[in-house]
């Protein structure tokens, strides 16, 4: 559309929003009606860059400390640093980088990149622990809360001193030390209206050449061998119907062409046998149970076989034989201290639930 | 059109040449009918044929007994009585053959099943439209099967009169039904550096395409008296654990495409994609498509929430980071023949593939099996909508020897979708988002495809 159209589009639909406003409740008669005060409080928990929305409150770097280490720590480690879970938190920026506000690293090709050394505003912490940490029980923490794990965080990355209180009297003098305050750009054409400016060209510019173009022949990247079944059989992630057919990468890739072998070779996946038809043997129950682990992100700090933040299931297996109560109750209550210095914390799944983990786990953790 | 050379050496005539005369006119009969079936039988019947070339008749050859079992026994489903519908009603299933056509996880990908991803099985649809128990998935903090009874959406900020609406009331205000594409911003992601992965479905899997149906969020915006002079960024807000926050462009919304939705494909949306509510957000990366939506906030400043300040940012060679990025640029792949698939012969195929903007309509799309030295304009199959996946085909004969596949897309702003050493040049490897780069497939002389990147 032309940018002339589009501004004549866009200055009709002002005049008709505005011109609609008046009678709009009165055009849809006893659709919605007038939220309360009380309602709009109970939702409206969105804090902005400018701190509007934040709510009164105040929490220092030592309180920060001990809520992440019984809340935080087991998926982002003790100093925020852990990269088993998710990204790493803290790291990466130097006492330049507060002054400056663009975090230098950031140009380094092979840095990683921490939250801290990418988000430029320091509302956007709060807000989203407020609203969504602890991961298994978002919405939990207090306020007050809320502002010590912030201070502890601001801590981590040498923001704030060891001997910092945080609160929403002192947080925009915060906000003046980000260390990537000054790192971010609207200036591309990826962002619709004007409202950030930016610019209306693209950054690329390919042609649709049609005949002899300038062509990169040759191939520079590929799949190793190594990992021709990394993503499992091929061959059943394809229809078995059709002009081709999935590779079967059980098997090393075929030296010549045979005309219709992988039509001869395809197959359908295997349905999963509904568990009463597995004869209520071991299987159906160790599927189950393994389903649960996932269902209650028991997975994203415990491996089948391997340590991640919390010991494997393997091991835990290894343990405690036949202990299925002691460990129903290790699961829902937590625990520190067994496994090492990161504490497990309170599940909140049902009994049934942790009962047929437990089970599980006491019977061998079998797959 | 014109066919420009598409490989030296074997190139084969149209299929017309190897036919019989009877064999062309139940081709075109049976084609003006929709029956596959019988083009196939025709073609079999040629295959017959003394004159026929050896390498085209080995797909479908004639069994020494004179005639294919499967047509000379008749099989069980011609002679026996099939079965009947089920008197407590039910939701229909694909065929137990179609099993292989799911969604995937990218092993290792994630840590937890709550944040991660399923991909499309892209190598394995038709047309334009996703089914529903195939769109992609993602969740930050875990899905939710929501009692749409209980669900309420909530509009307030620079509004006159901030409003509370149910499910009933939004589902009896006028509605849209359109059919827009849905992908996420990291789609894709994987290979910016280099091939990671090996098929369609892994490297362009975060990619649906529904018709939705709702109410334009002007209309409510209009209900609860929006000052439309100050209010000039909407924060869109979900009602999950994660309750994803994102901001809304204003120009979409005021353009009418931007839709509270509740319907997907003709039924409401599924649990994994957000039932009862979603945002939909045409044009704009999938993030900002909230699920779960509990709430609209008209205010006057950007939100800067954590999926538009931490992640969905896009660092560039010299370490800022492109913030408030959300369109999503003219992309296309080929996902027949696509990477992971082997040919079953030489001879005819049909390339397909989709291409979609999320700036307007695809124009063109032109295919190149030579590593894109020489390229043919597609047949668009229609229909084209605006800012939806588009579905292209076009005639293409293997004659055994190596060739390289790729598709490049030009959408109705005139831009053509870059190659990898354009991207790189300008955003560099580490950008994560918005990677829109032509892809290539290589067919092998053994007739594995591979996915691979040219330079």
């Amino acid at each position: 559309m032309s940018s002339f159209r589009k501004a004549v589009l866009t200055a009709a639909l002002f005049a008709a929003a505005a011109g609609v406003t008046a009678q709009a409740a009165e055009k849809y008669p006893g659709v919605g009606r007038t939220a309360t005060a009380k309602e709009i409080a109970a939702w409206d928990i969105d804090v902005r860059p400018d701190f509007k929305g934040l709510p009164p409150g105040s929490g220092s770097v030592e309180k920060g400390q001990d809520v992440w280490e019984s809340k935080c720590a087991s998926c982002h480690g003790t100093f925020g640093d852990s990269n088993e879970v998710f990204s790493p938190l803290a790291g990466g920026i130097g006492p330049k980088d507060i002054e400056t506000g663009h975090v230098a690293k950031l140009k380094d090709e092979h840095a990683g990149r921490t939250t801290f050394m990418k988000v430029a505003t320091l509302s956007t912490i709060w807000d989203y622990i407020n609203r969504a940490m602890p991961w298994n029980a978002p919405k939990s923490l207090t306020h007050d809360e809320v502002y010590a794990v912030t201070a502890f965080l601001l801590n981590l990355n040498g923001i704030v001193p060891d001997k910092f209180t945080l609160s929403d009297k002192n947080i925009a003098e915060v906000q003046q030390r980000m260390p990537n305050r000054n790192g971010m750009t609207t200036m591309h054409n990826m962002w619709p209206g004007n409202e950030f400016k930016g610019t209306k060209k693209y950054d690329t510019n390919n042609t649709a050449c049609m005949t002899n173009c300038a062509a990169e022949p040759k191939v520079a990247s590929f799949l190793p061998d190594y990992a021709r079944n990394a993503h499992g059989n091929l061959a059943e992630q394809n229809r078995i119907v059709g002009p081709q057919r999935g590779a079967d990468t059980t098997k090393p890739e075929p030296k010549t062409f045979v005309p219709g072998a992988a039509a001869a070779a395809a197959t359908v996946v295997a349905q999963a046998a509904p568990a009463a038809a597995a004869g209520g043997g071991g299987g159906a129950d160790n599927k189950a149970a393994q389903a649960l682990t996932a269902k209650h992100a028991c997975t994203a700090c415990h491996g089948m076989t391997n340590k991640i933040v919390g010991p494997s299931f393997a091991d835990i297996a290894k343990k405690y034989p036949g202990k299925t109560d002691y460990l129903a109750g290790k699961i829902k209550a937590g625990g520190s201290g067994v496994w090492g210095a990161i504490p497990m914390p309170p599940q909140t799944l049902s009994d049934a639930d942790a009962k047929t983990i437990a089970a599980w786990l006491a019977a061998g953790a079998g797959k | 059109m014109d066919h420009p050379a598409i490989n030296s050496g074997r190139v084969r005539k149209a299929p017309e040449n190897f036919l019989s005369q009877d064999g062309i006119k139940t081709v075109f009969s049976e084609a003006k009918r929709g029956r596959r079936d019988f083009i196939r039988n025709a073609f079999a019947a040629a295959a017959a044929g003394a004159a026929v070339p050896a390498a085209l008749a080995q797909g479908n050859p004639v069994p020494s007994e004179g005639g294919d079992p499967n047509i000379l026994n008749l099989p069980e489903h011609s002679k026996g009585l099939g079965q009947g519908v089920d008197p407590e009603g039910s939701y229909g299933m694909p065929s137990k053959y179609e099993a292989n056509v799911k969604r995937r996880i990218s092993p290792g990908l994630t840590q937890t099943t709550q944040a991660s991803v399923s991909f499309a099985p892209l190598q394995s649809l038709f047309g334009i439209v996703t089914p529903s128990g195939l769109h992609f998935e993602r969740h930050h903090q875990g899905w939710w099967d929501i009692d749409p009874s209980k669900h309420r959406l909530m509009i307030n900020g620079m509004v006159k009169n901030p409003l509370v609406l149910t499910m009933d009331e939004i589902m009896r205000l006028p509605s849209v039904s359109r059919f827009h594409f849905i992908e996420c911003g990291a789609n894709t992601a994987a290979e910016w550096g280099n091939v990671a992965v090996p098929t369609v479905q892994y490297t362009h899997g975060m990619l649906s395409c529904s018709e939705f149906t709702g109410v334009p969020l002007i209309t409510l915006l209009e209900m609860a008296g929006a000052d439309w002079k100050n209010g000039k960024f909407v924060l869109a807000e979900g009602a999950d654990g994660s309750s994803m926050t994102r901001t809304i462009p204003m120009s979409l919304i005021k353009s009418g495409e931007v839709i509270v939705a509740y319907g997907q494909n003709g039924e409401m949306l599924r649990p994994e994609n957000g039932y009862p509510l979603r945002l939909v957000v045409p044009g704009v990366q999938g993030v900002s498509w909230v699920k779960y939506l509990r709430r609209i906030e008209l205010g006057d400043m950007p939100y800067a929430a954590k999926d538009e300040a931490v992640h969905y940012i896009d660092l560039m060679p010299d370490g800022q980071h492109r913030q408030y990025s959300n369109l999503q640029q003219c992309k296309s792949v080929v996902t027949t023949p696509s990477g992971g698939q082997v040919l079953l012969d030489r001879g005819f195929y049909n390339i397909t593939g989709l291409a979609w903007s999320g700036y307007g309509k695809i124009k063109k799309v032109d295919v190149s099996v030579d590593g894109g030295r020489n390229w043919r304009q597609a047949r668009l199959e229609g229909p084209v909508h605006s800012k939806a996946l588009t579905r292209f085909n076009i005639d293409w004969v293997w004659d055994g020897k190596p060739a390289i596949i790729q598709s490049r897309a030009m959408d109705d702003t005139g831009f053509v979708q870059p190659t990898y050493r354009q991207l790189r040049a300008v955003r560099g490897t580490r950008s994560i988002y918005h990677n829109n780069a032509i892809q290539s497939w290589l067919v092998e002389e053994n007739g594995e495809v591979k996915n691979v990147q040219l330079s």
